[in-house]
């Protein structure tokens, strides 16, 4: 039986690994892919402490999460298109839009 | 509804008439004004016949403040005194309305002048109707309003303005004053209308008040002396005594009816007319008394010292009203009220002849105001001549003229008052020298002597000729007044017939001092006197004035200067306005205030430009500080495990 605790270290290291990808990566769709990895590290939480504590409760949770990250990633990649055809370039530092 | 209500509102009538829609008569306001104005006229007259048999009236028009104890409305008290003033009042109004119309002829603002004057109409007859402080003080400074709008009738040009605001400005000081006596009033009586005032003076007899309570000082004066100084604070700046009477001079660069109506015979009367309203208050206030009779009497003396030598016709005759002012107030102030409103009446007719005369002349030179400039003009404006002749004996208190009547009075009753009053009657009877004197002087400089007019006036050629009908016949009319009112007035007794408002004065007259009758005698005589100096002076060809202003050099310049009152003011008041304000300006204005704003906003300029360097647009940038953040707090809480 695999402990808890190793669930959580797993579930930690990825969503570091995400968080850190999506602040240093310049490429837009490696962001992208960083925001499905925090997502899944999530999911990995919500599955284990589930199982341990016996609720159906996180599971449920999941599902919502994979919903929305799907949603996400195809309103993210349209996002991403766009940008593309204004900016011709996926990377970041292009994208200043948010500066006056 | 009674015929007294008539008297205002037909002037007002024609202010709102001729006022609102002057654009559509195009120099045919007289159709309304003067019609209405007359009418007016009409009914004052009947009424003041009325007023010998009928008991007097306070009719309520309407109400105007009614809050807690305050009433006001605005009514019209018609008594003895009333109803002489209106009589007075309206027929020089009158007659000056008819004078405007040759005068004025031509005038680009014509229709605009005639609203005016009805508008002035109004409020100097609503003046004297008045029941109640307040409504006196709201005529007060309409008629104030109204000197103010004709003074101001040739706004393009420079001195017309100028003596405009002066008038305005120096009136203001004075109704300070009055809207002072006015809360003080409300605050002892609890009330502002006359009736009610003047039954519970005698209540407040010993009654101080601490007057430097504001600085924890302790000045107790009586209040009824008080309230008297601060209503005479108003008279003195409405009628031009001293220390507020340079504005009345330098308003004479209005028109000269406006000289003739409201600088001479009405409004700067109002004054005099409202210290006898409040006799019963001044009656009670001794202190203030002598200030008014002190302040009278110098204003006599002073300006009649400065008419002597002043080269403007327009200015001798408004020195001469400010000094027969002068004379009003003295005598107010020694309790003889009736003599004052009898002089007030008399002087009203001949100095409003005067006035117009002089406008004759003016009129007949085409604009010259210089005496230096006229003479010799007899022969060419023989009627206007004879008037203002007429007028300069009444003002000189010849026999049988009005002036002699009131004049005399006034120095009788100021003799019989005692030592005070003898002293005050010693200033009248010099006074009265330098009155025949400045008189005649001017006419023999105007009508005598050799034509020293120049042949053209600001490119008008001047070629002296009689003033039409509409000018001459309200001289006619006013030289008849100048006549007969004053042998009117002792005949008819006019002091008994005013003495229903205004006590006459206890005579004090003691064994051995000089009677009524050698009084009388030396006061024509000191007349004559003058008209004799004048002739001497002025009437031959002769070097005395250029030698006496010659070896008095001070005593010349000091007249002819006008006692430095207006440089005075100049460097006083003016100067220290300028400095005071030019000081705040740069210092204060511009160093304090536009530093804190400036700085202000400078703060926030280089704050926001430090600031902006934070706002990259790098979405990763942001998120970066908010990861920072959530793992700071998270560490705070673990380490000290709590938030």
């Amino acid at each position: 039986m695999v402990p808890l605790s190793w669930y959580v270290t797993l579930s930690a290291l990825m969503f570091v690994t995400g968080l850190v990808g999506v602040l240093i990566r310049r490429n837009i769709v490696v962001v992208l892919l960083c925001i499905e990895i925090m997502l899944n590290a999530v999911n990995i939480n919500f599955v284990a402490f589930s199982d341990y504590l016996h609720l159906i409760d996180g599971q449920i949770f999941v599902f919502f999460v994979i919903t929305v990250a799907a949603a996400e990633v195809a309103i993210g990649l349209g996002i991403i298109i766009s940008l593309f055809r204004l900016k011709e370039s996926v990377n970041m530092d292009d994208y200043n839009l948010l500066k006056l | 509804m009674t015929p007294i209500l008539l008297i205002p509102l037909l002037p007002l009538v024609g202010f709102l008439i001729v006022g609102i829609f002057w654009p559509f008569f195009k120099g045919k306001g007289h159709y309304i004004a003067l019609p209405l104005v007359t009418i007016s006229w009409a009914v004052a007259t009947v009424e003041f016949f009325k007023s010998f048999t009928e008991a007097p009236s306070i009719s309520f028009v309407y109400d105007w403040i009614r809050s807690g104890h305050l009433d006001i409305g605005i009514s019209l008290q018609y008594d003895h005194l009333a109803a002489i003033m209106l009589f007075m009042v309206t027929t020089v109004a009158m007659l000056v309305h008819f004078y405007t119309v040759g005068y004025m002829h031509g005038d680009s603002g014509y229709d605009r002048f005639f609203a005016y004057i009805s508008l002035f109409t109004f409020s100097m007859i609503m003046l004297v109707l008045s029941d109640n402080l307040v409504e006196m003080f709201i005529f007060w400074e309409a008629v104030g309003l109204c000197s103010y709008l004709l003074i101001v009738h040739w706004y393009e040009r420079r001195p017309s303005w100028l003596a405009a605001n002066k008038a305005f400005i120096m009136n203001r000081i004075g109704d300070f004053g009055f809207l002072l006596g006015i809360f003080l009033t409300y605050a002892v009586f609890g009330s502002v209308r006359f009736a009610e005032i003047f039954p519970a003076i005698s209540s407040h007899l010993h009654q101080t008040v601490n007057i430097a309570s504001a600085f924890n000082g302790n000045v107790n004066v009586p209040v009824l002396d008080l309230i008297a100084l601060l209503l005479f604070l108003g008279a003195v700046g409405k009628s031009a005594q001293i220390p507020l009477h340079p504005w009345l001079p330098d308003a004479m660069e209005g028109p000269t009816p406006i000289s003739a109506l409201i600088h001479a015979a009405t409004m700067v009367t109002a004054g005099v007319f409202m210290i006898a309203r409040m006799n019963p208050l001044y009656n009670a206030a001794p202190m203030a008394l002598h200030v008014v009779a002190w302040t009278g009497a110098i204003t006599a003396i002073v300006a009649a010292t400065i008419a002597l030598t002043q080269p403007d016709i327009k200015k001798i005759i408004a020195y001469s009203t400010m000094s027969q002012l002068g004379y009003m107030v003295m005598i107010c102030g020694l309790g003889g009220y009736g003599a004052g409103i009898f002089h007030l009446l008399t002087h009203g007719a001949f100095k409003a002849l005067l006035f117009l005369g002089a406008g004759s002349v003016i009129h007949s030179l085409s604009g010259e105001q210089d005496v230096f400039r006229m003479g010799g003009l007899r022969k060419y404006i023989g009627l206007t001549f004879v008037t203002m002749l007429i007028g300069s004996l009444a003002l000189s208190g010849i026999p049988p003229f009005a002036g002699y009547y009131s004049k005399d009075l006034i120095l009788v009753t100021a003799y019989q008052h005692g030592p005070l009053g003898q002293m005050l009657w010693l200033i009248g009877v010099l006074t009265a020298v330098l009155t025949a004197f400045y008189s005649f002087r001017l006419l023999f400089l105007v009508f005598g002597g050799k034509e020293r007019f120049h042949s053209e006036h600001n490119g008008h050629a001047v070629h002296p000729h009689e003033s039409p009908l509409t000018m001459t016949v309200p001289l006619i009319l006013l030289s008849i007044a100048a006549v007969v009112a004053g042998w009117a007035g002792e005949h008819y007794g006019v002091l008994e017939y005013l003495a229903q408002e205004l006590p006459l004065p206890k005579e004090t007259i003691a064994p051995g001092e000089l009677s009524e009758n050698s009084l009388k005698g030396l006061s024509v005589a000191v007349g004559v006197l003058g008209i004799a100096v004048a002739w001497a002076f002025y009437g031959r060809p002769s070097t005395i004035p250029a030698t006496l202003a010659k070896s008095l050099p001070f005593f010349y310049r000091l007249s002819l200067y006008k006692w430095y009152f207006d440089e005075f003011y100049d460097l006083v008041f003016v100067r220290s306005s300028f400095l005071i304000g030019r000081l705040f300006w740069q210092e204060l204005d511009k160093g304090v205030i536009d530093g804190v704003v400036n700085g202000v906003a400078e703060f926030f300029r280089s704050s926001g430009s430090n600031l902006r360097r934070y706002q990259t647009g790098q979405l990763q940038n942001y998120a970066m500080v908010m990861a920072i953040g959530v793992f700071g707090l998270v560490a705070f809480y673990l380490v000290f495990n709590r938030l």
